[in-house]
């Protein structure tokens, strides 16, 4: 079974809230990048999802462009993101899923890349710009190293193409909660309901996690109503900017538990 | 040879594709539908015909230029004068076909990125022309340079938005464009402004492009009762090139490509993509492109705003591979060098983006055969430039170049 959908159903077990945690490589640093991303594993975050700065990044909204920006400026390279990873899961159990646009991927070399995820202790991969039409030699490989490959459902899909990313994806599906890119939002789309039983229409069992504008604690207890969990990337950018990795865990912490901060 | 001319998207050999968010497939969908069903509509066909005659002036003429030939060669060299385009440039081409379709999708906001600001222009020309909101992406760095251009977009009624993020240039403009897309779907197009980007834009493009070739192909057959020697043109994003080239596609012609190199190849400060690049996906689409070793975007360079991209249609590279299209690299010197020569032979200003195609000829063309005929496209006109040309060549500072 996927990693990724075991941690997920874990939590769920518990009654708990579920939470998927972005934050990128190699920002600020890269032992900062180790440092955060093991402090929100250990706050509470069920499923990391480790970003991977991208020149071009365009289903980013401004505070995740400026902080992969930021990671780049300082040198990060596409080769010490299995480091990363390899730091992170020798001192946390929590499944990591890599997020990065394709090119990054298809210069290093797809099946290279795949087969260090695997070696790193990387749970799977997080395409946003690569849709299950063009991703036929990632999903054979992806089945052959058994990772976990997660595509987007948003609230333009076809009933066809929500179902089609139900059967394509392993470990969750995400759900774009409303039309746009990252970044928080105040009100959530209830569009994100329709995608979450579209998918959940297909009867494949794959959890569906929703994301986009996520950012409070409430939204999240509300997502875990009638999704298998919350996706949250610019809110926990945001508060490690303000008050470091202390605000980072009572962030998680916070939107774990379902409070309002 | 089979028939290069019927090739449609959404892969020529292994570019092309669809390489975006989920969010925009839905709109890719639609766009695609909705331009199949057009053009083999009459009352879209009709339309798009009638707007080409008695707004954009077409068909566009062809000149012979044979003081400015006497610089290559014992050859006969003609210009399909696009310049004499509404708006200046081929860009229009593309501009009323696909704000037409924007119409039939019922959408009342067009949203476009711009380099040199010619598509921009010609983008905020349709919307005014058929009442559409309009607003333009264009780099921080691109809307100094072509300060002109954006004056004319607002007064045409179009928003400017100078990006500011990344590289703060065309690219930068396309990533906006299509953060700006993904949010506001349902009521906007993004007037995409050349044969790059997801399918069916390649295509779509394209084709609506391609009444140049078509219309340079009977005119020269009527002028000369032979077809060219050679179809030249320079490539950017490549829209004016494959709208020269793909009428020929399928005759013995030969097709030339000229990209920018910038301040030249070996400095690393240029733009050419098919030359220089390696396989990636950029903006939706596989392609060549200029990368770093990760996969990192390159910025390009180039004196010309609207070459100044890295990355390239994908027909383009397709036609590289099958080698039936050479692609050449032209410096910034030498373009500006063409474009006075052509000013004072023929008293013709072409935009320095055409004029890397007049460079290539004055650099390729002599090794033609005596007789032979280049056919270029002469996709822009310089009136845009006229700061960049001044401040080259001394004309605006008092003192000489």
């Amino acid at each position: 079974m996927s990693r990724t959908a075991q941690a997920i159903s874990l939590a769920k077990a518990k009654g708990e809230s579920v939470l998927v945690g972005y934050f990128p490589a190699g920002y600020p640093d890269i032992q900062s990048s180790i440092d955060a991303c093991v402090a929100m594993c250990e706050a509470g975050v069920d499923v990391l999802e480790l970003g991977v700065p991208y020149s071009d990044p365009v289903m980013d909204g401004l505070v995740i462009q400026e902080a992969t920006e930021e990671a780049l400026a300082n040198g990060f390279r596409l080769r010490e993101l299995f480091p990363i990873i390899g730091a992170i899961t020798a001192k946390v159990s929590t499944p990591v899923l890599v997020m990065s646009y394709w090119n990054p991927i298809l210069s290093f070399g797809l099946e290279k890349f795949a087969k260090e995820l695997k070696a790193s202790g990387a749970a799977g991969l997080i395409t946003p710009d690569l849709i299950p039409d063009e991703a036929h030699e990632w999903i054979a490989i992806s089945d052959e190293l058994q990772l976990d490959r997660v595509f987007l459902a948003t609230p333009s899909s076809s009933p066809e193409r929500l179902n089609q990313a139900a059967r394509s994806s392993r470990g969750f599906v995400y759900a774009v909660s409303t039309m746009g890119i990252t970044g928080a939002r105040e009100d959530l789309d209830k569009a994100a309901r329709a995608v979450v039983s579209g998918v959940n229409a297909s009867e494949t069992g794959t959890p569906v996690c929703v994301g986009i504008g996520v950012s409070t604690g409430s939204q999240v207890a509300e997502i875990n109503d009638y999704a298998d969990g919350a996706i949250v990337g610019s809110a926990l950018i945001k508060a490690y900017q303000h008050g470091g990795i202390d605000e980072l865990v009572n962030c998680v912490r916070n939107l774990k538990a379902g409070s309002s901060q | 040879m089979s028939n290069l001319r019927d090739q449609a998207g959404p892969y020529f050999g292994e570019y092309g594709g669809r390489f975006v968010p989920e969010s925009l497939i839905a709109a890719l969908d639609e766009l695609e539908q909705t331009y199949l069903a057009a053009k083999i509509d009459p009352t879209f066909i009709k339309e798009l015909d009638e707007l080409n005659r008695d707004y954009v002036g077409r068909p566009s003429i062809i000149t012979e230029v044979p003081k400015f030939a006497k610089l290559v060669g014992d050859v006969r060299i003609f210009l399909k004068r696009e310049d004499l385009n509404h708006t200046g440039s081929h860009k229009i081409n593309n501009v009323i076909g696909q704000a037409l379709l924007a119409k039939r999708m019922r959408k009342t906001r067009i949203i476009a990125e711009t380099g040199a600001g010619q598509h921009g222009v010609a983008s905020a020309t349709a919307a005014a022309l058929f009442g559409l909101e309009c607003v333009v992406y264009m780099g921080e760095v691109d809307t100094k340079r072509q300060a002109l251009n954006v004056a004319r977009m607002q007064l045409l009624g179009a928003k400017v938005i100078p990006v500011t993020t990344g590289s703060k240039t065309l690219k930068d403009a396309i990533n906006e464009a299509l953060r700006d897309w993904v949010t506001n779907v349902s009521n906007t197009h993004y007037l995409l402004g050349t044969v790059a980007g997801p399918h069916p834009f390649p295509t779509m493009v394209r084709d609506f492009h391609s009444i140049i070739g078509k219309e340079a192909r009977e005119q020269m057959l009527e002028l000369t009762g032979s077809l060219p020697t050679v179809a030249a043109a320079c490539v950017g994003g490549g829209s004016n090139a494959i709208g020269l080239f793909h009428a020929f596609l399928d005759d013995d012609v030969k097709l030339w490509g000229f990209e920018a190199a910038g301040e030249g190849i070996e400095t690393g400060k240029h733009a050419a993509t098919l030359s220089m690049g390696r396989i990636g996906v950029l903006h939706g689409a596989k392609s060549y492109m200029l990368q770093d070793e990760d996969g990192q975007t390159v910025e390009s360079h180039s004196i010309s705003a609207g070459l100044d991209y890295p990355g390239v249609g994908p027909e383009h590279a397709w036609l590289k591979d099958l080698q039936r299209a050479d692609y050449f690299g032209v410096t910034d010197d030498e373009a500006m060098q063409a474009l006075k020569d052509l000013a004072q032979t023929e008293g013709i200003i072409a935009a320095i983006e055409t004029a890397h195609a007049l460079a290539g000829v004055i650099k390729e063309g002599g090794k033609l055969p005596s007789g032979s005929s280049i056919l270029i496209n002469l996709s822009g006109r310089g009136d845009k430039d006229m700061e960049t040309v001044g401040k080259y060549f001394g004309f605006l500072d008092g003192s000489n170049e």
